[in-house]
This record gives C-alpha cells, structure tokens and sequence, in this order.
C-alpha cells in the first residue's frame, strides 16, 4: 500500500504526524518539521539518517574492546536516562576505552560506518546532553580514569577525560592543592565532561573559568584524527588556541580524552558563613561590603531563598542553622592566614551584623562544619528533585535583576507550580531558577516557556549560564546569540564533523538560519 | 511548686563543662615518621564532638533556668582558647583556661585532668560536671569516671536523656543491652553519648557576646595537681592498609580465584 493512499485515509492529527516521525524520517515535509519544532523546541527531532548498528559492527567492537562492549539492556538502562529521569535514549551499545588510541579507532569506525556516537562522562548534566536520544552508541569516559603527571611546582595536572572530579580534588589535596573547580556533582561528574560543558561551579568566583585554567586538551576527532594540544604551559601564543573550540562545545565538535589544568595551591585556612538577609536588596548590599572587606580572600558568594530551605528541611531533613530568613547567604574565605583570615571574616561579620544588612547568621571553621553548611546550598538541586517534576534554568543575568526573575516567574504562574524557587551564584550573576510540579505538566511548560527566555534576553542575559544547551535548550539558542553567530558554528561544526555523528541533535539548533 | 531546699540548690546550680581541642574529625590522620604520636601541626582541630553535645545540654539546662552558670573548662597551651570561645558562643557564660603546655601537654591523660576537674569542682563549687563521654583522640572514656570518683559523686554516664527533678538527675544510660534509667543525687557527674541531643550552630549574636565573656587562666599548680605522668608511649602505628578488592568479568573467573585463593 503506497503512501498516499495511507495518507489519503487518515486524518493528519498531529500524533499521527509523530508516529509518521518515527518510522518515515524522511519523509517528513519541511511545514511538518517546522509543526513539530514550533509546539515543543525543547523535545527531541526526528531520527537523522545514521546507520543502525549491526552485528558486524559489534564484533568489531567486541574485538577492540573486550569485555567493555556493553550490550546488556540491564546495564544499559542507567546510561540512556539522565541525572534528572527527565530524557531517555535507546541506545543497544555502551562502548568503555581505556586509552586515546582505542577513542581514535572507535571514532574513525563509526564516521566510515556513519553511526552516530554519544560521549558520556559522569551523566550528571541538566540539559539532556550526555544521554542519546535515540540509538546513538554511548562512548563512556568511565575507564579513561588515570592521573597522567603533576607538576607540584606549576601546579600542572594532567588526567585523562575520565577521572571523577571528587578523586582528582582529593588526589591534589594530598599534595596541597586543589581542583580550580568544585560542583555538587564532583562525586560523579567526569573533568572531560567539565570541560566539554565549560562547567562553572562554586569556585569560579575566585579561580576563573575553565577557559582561563585549562591548558591543554587531547581531542579525538569526528574522523578519528587524535589533536594533541595537551601542553602544559601557562603562557603559549603561537597560531590558533584551538582548545577554546572544544571546551563548552558538549562534545560535538570532538570527544575530548586528556584534559591539562592549572590548579591553584590548597588554602590553608578556609571558613565558610551562612547568613541570612531579609530582602535581596539588602543581600546585594552584603555582596558589596563583602567585596570590600574580604575581597582577596573571597572564594565563593551563593544564596537560596527560603523556599529552597524549606524543601531541604522537608525531603531531606536537614536543618536551618539560623532563624527563618526570605534570603540565605553562603560566603567562603580562602586564605593562606587563619588568623588574618579570621579576623577580616568576623570584623565584615560585625559590619553587616551592627548595620543590620544581615540578620543572623553562623560561621564554621572545621571541615565537618564547613561541610554541613555547604551542603545546604549543594544539596537543593537534589531536594528538588523530590517533588516531582523540576524545570530547571540557568540564567545569566545583571546581578540587580536575578531575583526579580523569581518573583515574576511566581505571579506569572500562580497556582500552576508547585514551587518557584531560586538560588545559585548570584556573585557570578547566574540565577539558578527552578520550577517544580507533582509530574510533568504541558500546560505549565507553555507558561513558562518561551516567556522565561523572552524575559531573560530583554534584559540582556544568557538563557544557559553554565548548564549549556545540550537537547533541552538547543532551539533557544537565537535567544542569546545573534544568528550571525550562531552560523559560523554551524560552519565550524560542518568542517569538523561533517558526517555530523558526534553527539547529534544537541547545543545547536535543528534549523540554523 | 517545689520545696525551698530543692529550689535553693537548682537555680543557683553551677554547672563545669569539659571541653577538649582535638584534630578536627574530618582530617586524616597521618603517623609521625618517628613513630611517636601523630602530626598535629598545621592540622586542623575543632572541639570534640562529644563536649559540643556536653556544652549544648548544659546550655539548654540553663534556658531552661534549670542552672544558674555555666562553665567551660579546657586543659592545654593557648590555643585551646579558640575552643573555649566556641563553647561561650554556644551560651556558656564564662571560660577557665587550665594552662599546661609542651612536653606535659604530650603527656597529659584522663587522670589528670579528672584531677583538674576535681580541684576546679570544689574552688568554684559545682553542682554539676558534664563531660563528653570520650574524646575522638585518646577514645579513653574515662575522664568523667574518674572525676566522679576523686570527688566521690554519683555518675551518670553515656547519658542519651537527662532530667533534673528537684536535687536529683534522672539519667537513661546508653548500654550494651538497651537503655538503663538511673536517678542520682545532685552534685554528679554526666558524661555526654551521641543522642543526648544536636549541638546548636554559634549563631553571629552569640559569637559577638562571646567575645566580651572572660577566660580565666589557671596553672595546674595552683589547683594543687601534678600533671606528670605515669603512662609513656612506645610507639604509634598506622593500621594495617586494606588490601583492594578484585573485579572479575564471569562467574567463572569467580570460581576460579576462590579456588587459587583456596577458600573452596
């Protein structure tokens, strides 16, 4: 039975569109792609072209990888669904290198075959970009988990893509330094996937972006070709800095295996207070006076409402050091004087304390302490994950404005969320907005979105802070880039992966104008 | 309403409270290469767990105008004022800083600081001593004991539950096989266990005030204690390294090492 004929039938209903979707890829008309894109830029595209994978291309990868071709859906389940249970891909293959060269094979395997490829570090992203969406193989960093050398002069770290961020900070810490970076999720995250994301985290305040710290890379391309740029040099200009290309790039330009990183020496004393304030207004005033006063030894500004810390002390019962404020504040000092430290920390504690910014507040010195109150901020990503349904954004904004966001989403959406929380690291500008819901609510998502983005690129602003596009945001990319801009990647992407099979359908959009 | 000798010795009652600075929980120890104790410079310390649990309970026995004052009292060089301030922060009204510093600080242990104890008990006349049941250091649990027994006192130890009625404690001890409640006469000793109850942050009002609270000094000399030892260390060791784990791929190599291992 021809098409047409089926066609002919049967009403165009728009599930019908989608069923189509699946099986006749090709055959979708550009109106029925621009139908679907419209209703739901955040869902997934229609299957590209790629091949299948066959037991041919199996027995390949058995033989390269014994024992680490893993085909077992059983164990393929929890590399298809990401952090959040929000995406889930089909893929039947989970490929596990050891070693640069085993990337080079497998990658130049797949570009001949046209198979499309999934690098996965820790899956812990936001954004749905380390999961396949549809039968993409899954590259996992997982084995590549070896410390290659580190310069305890220069404070070099060499590492392959694979090592979890929590082993390499501990690794340092043992040697008196630290990782520039530090994230909730350095218990799973890989430092590939770190880099490949351009993840800020909560030290960036202090130690930079990884744009600024990372060295060198070991980048497998889409081909195969293995691009050794791992120097390990603080100061190199010669010709193209071709790194800046692969790093926030989610791992679509090229899978990145080697990562080299200038890590800044342990403190020796470190402190953390938690304060509370009652309005935001006055919380940027904190901001300001702890800029003042603490200035060179400030390594970290963050703050949660108090809806936040209601949901930290429902779901996972932990309990609110101060009295009840609208606002909480994290500051951490990082110095190499404890004494000084101490003494600059509790004359700005005073300040704020006598000029009534702050209300209450409490400071720790031991690690266990610290810890404790870290988790407080750390761990509200994870309490919102026990109401339900999050949607989850990641706002750059003009410091002044970010919590105006919050209070605007919340009359805007009124009864329709359960919850409309903000926290995040409001010393960098970047406002963590959550809205929570008992399961996942259409209605609710026309609400917020496109709104949210409108609202944030009025004011300038950058609609994926440090989470990056990944599946989730790759249509709102024009929201924050001109499309001038987003062109030229479009470009560089198409040099460097023609074949386009490296981490398809994520960070840039469907249809690039 | 209570009989006016009752009332007469609960809210004048002073209360002692042990605290003791010791490396910080969360840091890994690490063996001296002499092998004779371990590395305590530069390391961090913080107050023993269980004397923030003594701290805070005589703190709420304060609120609750149960107590008229509490003490801290802490044995060692002058940094073990840092620890005495975060025990005024936590509510304590005031500090005595017992001085014992270098080698006799090395050597300092539960028999003579209970000595300490016992001489500060009587000068300031307490009413109550609260320790914590152990320090994360020495693990010696014997400190409150042995104060309870140079002052002749009654001892409520591994306290999880203290209530004051009238001129008596009611203690439910944490002990092997349950719960033991005992009742003993006012003055006592109570030694702090882990659920007695959960420390309180030093809120910022609190450290403020902390600050103007006074510290007294104090040589164990002037209390009429020796402090000399009669214990010495041999040596320090580490405890043996874990050996790692294998992964086997099948059931089969499974077998295989239980065999080779011959375990079956």
């Amino acid at each position: 039975m021809g098409i047409f004929q089926r066609f002919a039938r049967i009403p165009l209903k728009s599930t019908y569109i989608w069923s189509l979707c699946r099986q006749y890829s090709t055959d979708l008309t550009a109106v029925d792609r621009a139908l679907i894109q419209h209703r739901n830029p955040g869902a997934a595209p229609p299957r590209l072209p790629f091949s299948r994978v066959t037991q041919e291309d199996l027995a390949f990868f058995r033989t390269l990888l014994p024992g680490r071709t893993i085909t077992d859906p059983d164990l393929l389940k929890s590399s298809n669904v990401d952090w959040l249970k929000t995406v889930e891909g089909n893929s039947e293959v989970l490929l596990r290198p050891k070693t640069t060269e085993e990337v080079s094979q497998i990658l130049r395997y797949c570009n001949e075959r046209n198979l499309a490829v999934c690098p996965q570090g820790g899956n812990t992203g936001l954004v749905g970009g380390s999961v396949p969406v549809f039968d993409e193989i899954i590259l996992s960093t997982s084995l590549m988990k070896q410390v290659i050398t580190f310069d305890n002069i220069s404070g070099i770290l060499t590492c392959q893509a694979g090592c979890v961020l929590e082993n390499l900070s501990n690794y340092l810490e043992e040697r008196d330094f630290i990782m520039p970076l530090d994230l909730g999720a350095k218990g799973s995250c890989h430092i590939g996937g770190n880099v490949s994301t351009n993840a800020g985290g909560l030290r960036l305040l202090r130690y930079g972006s990884l744009r600024g710290t990372v060295l060198g890379l070991e980048v497998v391309l889409a081909d195969g070709r293995i691009l050794n740029c791992l120097a390990t040099l603080r100061k190199d200009n010669t010709g193209y800095d071709l790194k800046q290309l692969f790093i926030g790039s989610e791992g679509t330009l090229g899978v990145i295996t080697a990562v080299s990183i200038l890590c800044p020496r342990k403190p020796k004393a470190v402190n953390v207070a938690f304060l509370g304030c009652s309005s935001f207004q006055q919380l940027l005033e904190t901001f300001q006076c702890c800029r003042g006063m603490l200035g060179e030894i400030l390594s970290a500004f963050e703050f949660l409402d108090a809806s936040c810390m209601s949901l930290l002390e429902k779901h996972l019962k932990l309990t609110n050091p101060i009295t009840e404020s609208p606002f909480y504040i994290v500051i951490e000092t990082a110095g190499s004087n404890a004494t000084h430290d101490e003494e600059k920390l509790h004359k700005f504690l005073e300040e704020v304390m006598t000029s009534s910014l702050v209300t209450d507040g409490t400071v720790a010195t031991e690690a266990t302490k610290i810890k404790a109150l870290w988790s407080l901020r750390e761990r509200v990503t994870e309490a919102l994950t026990h109401e339900g349904y999050t949607y989850k954004y990641d706002i750059s904004l003009p410091v002044e404005k970010i919590y105006d966001l919050v209070q605007d989403m919340r009359g805007h959406l009124g009864d329709m969320a359960k919850n409309v929380v903000g926290y995040g690291h409001v010393g960098d500008g970047n406002l963590h907005l959550n809205i929570t819901s008992p399961s996942k609510d259409p209605a609710l998502l026309a609400a917020i979105e496109p709104y949210v983005y409108e609202w944030t690129s009025k004011w300038k602003g950058s609609i994926s802070a440090e989470h990056g596009l990944g599946l989730k945001k790759r249509n709102y990319i024009y929201y924050s880039k001109p499309s001038e801009a987003v062109a030229l990647m479009g470009s560089i992407k198409a040099m460097l992966d023609p074949k386009g099979i490296l981490n398809p359908y994520k960070t840039l959009p469907d249809n690039i104008h | 309403m209570l009989p006016l000798r009752f009332r007469r010795v609960t809210m004048s009652a002073r209360v002692l409270v042990g605290v003791k600075r010791v490396i910080d929980y969360a840091v890994k120890i690490r063996v001296k290469p002499d092998r004779t104790g371990v590395v305590t410079d530069g390391v961090k310390h913080s107050m023993n767990p269980f004397c923030e649990i003594a701290v805070e309970e005589a703190v709420k026995l304060k609120e609750k105008k149960l107590v008229k004052e509490v003490v801290a009292v802490s044995c060692g060089p002058q940094q073990v004022q840092e620890t005495i301030r975060t025990a005024l922060a936590m509510g304590a009204d005031r500090g005595i800083h017992v001085e014992v510093s270098g080698k006799d600080y090395e050597t300092l242990g539960p028999l003579q600081v209970s000595k300490i104890f016992a001489a500060l008990a009587k000068k300031e006349q307490a009413d109550l001593i609260i320790l914590g049941k152990q320090a994360i250091d020495d693990d010696c649990n014997q400190t409150g004991q042995m104060t309870a027994a140079l002052l002749d006192w009654p001892q409520g130890t591994f306290a999880s539950e203290v209530t004051l009625e009238a001129d008596k404690l009611k203690v439910v001890r944490e002990i092997d096989g349950g719960l033991e409640t005992i009742k003993i006469k006012l003055p006592a000793v109570v030694t702090a266990d882990l659920r007695l109850n959960t420390p309180r942050y030093a809120t910022l009002p609190n450290i403020m005030k902390a600050k103007k609270k006074k510290i007294v000094n104090v040589k164990p000399a002037d209390l009429g204690v020796d402090v000399s030892s009669r214990l010495e260390v041999l040596k320090v060791d580490e405890p043996p390294q874990r050996q790692s784990g294998v992964k086997v791929e099948t059931v089969h190599d499974l077998v295989e090492k239980l065999k080779e291992a011959g375990r079956i």
